[in-house]
């Protein structure tokens, strides 16, 4: 059983490196092959919320992931973003996703949380501990 | 993966191969590229996923981007993929109902 903690500056290369290292703690903590790639798409998914957060709101904090693997392996990701702006999450239907006068942006924060929705079947998304910012949370089983 | 980026000519379109990782880091020169193309004149544009081992929100926000835009001017625009693990994202988003998808190039061209 493992804990592995990383935090980095909020900006979009260290985005990659967030998805090799919780790829990388899947694998090793026993999540099935098959998982894999959908573990990578929401680790950045998750990451690249975040990061978007920060910087519309000038935040240096860095952004801090966690995973475990106590019985599942569970990966959150916690912003440090007013939660007001991160409460703003919904997948949009078809009708709108092609609407001109919807944003680049707002398109890319609803297919976001569509693919994270899509791809994790235990998904949390709530205020984080200490009252700044949002924890999204994603639990995967492991391999018995 | 860092992203690759070729074009190409096949009748009135012109194809843009993608490989590597289209990421919230390397979208931004994916549009770049295909803002280059519609600005220069493309009206038919097509972009061959089949090198994409990595594709994001932001990657997908791009392709629809360029879709809008290339719909304004009169144009089209056609995404091609034959690969399940990203057939699956499209579905997921519902962009399967947004992009025209083919499994090759020959089928979004016509040829």
């Amino acid at each position: 059983m493992a804990v592995v903690r990383l935090s980095f500056s909020p900006a979009p290369v260290h985005v990659r490196t967030a998805r090799l290292v919780g790829v990388a703690v899947a694998r090793r903590a026993g999540v099935r092959q098959g998982l894999l790639d959908e573990v990578r798409l929401a680790i950045g998914e998750a990451c690249t919320r975040a990061v978007a957060l920060h910087q519309q709101h000038n935040l240096p904090d860095p952004v801090r992931v966690e995973m475990s693997d106590y019985g599942t392996y569970a990966v959150r990701v916690v912003d440090r973003a007013p939660i007001e702006a991160g409460a703003d999450l919904a997948a949009l239907p078809a009708s709108e996703l092609a609407r001109e006068s919807l944003s680049e942006d707002a398109l890319t924060t609803g297919v976001g949380f569509a693919l994270l929705a899509g791809f994790v079947d235990d998904l949390l998304v709530r205020p984080a501990d200490g009252g700044v910012g949002t924890e999204v949370q994603m639990v995967w089983p492991l391999d018995q | 993966m860092e992203l690759s980026l070729a074009t190409r000519t096949v009748g009135e379109f012109a194809v843009v191969v993608v490989g590597g990782e289209v990421d919230v880091y390397t979208a931004p020169q994916l549009r770049e590229r295909l803002f280059e193309l519609v600005d220069a004149g493309a009206e038919h544009v097509v972009v061959d996923l089949g090198r994409v081992d990595f594709l994001d929100s932001t990657g997908l926000g791009v392709l629809v981007g360029v879709l809008k835009r290339l719909r304004t001017a009169g144009g089209s625009f056609a995404l091609v993929c034959d690969r399940e693990p990203l057939l699956k994202i499209f579905r997921i988003t519902a962009l399967d109902q947004v992009f025209p998808l083919y499994p090759t190039v020959d089928a979004a061209t016509g040829a």
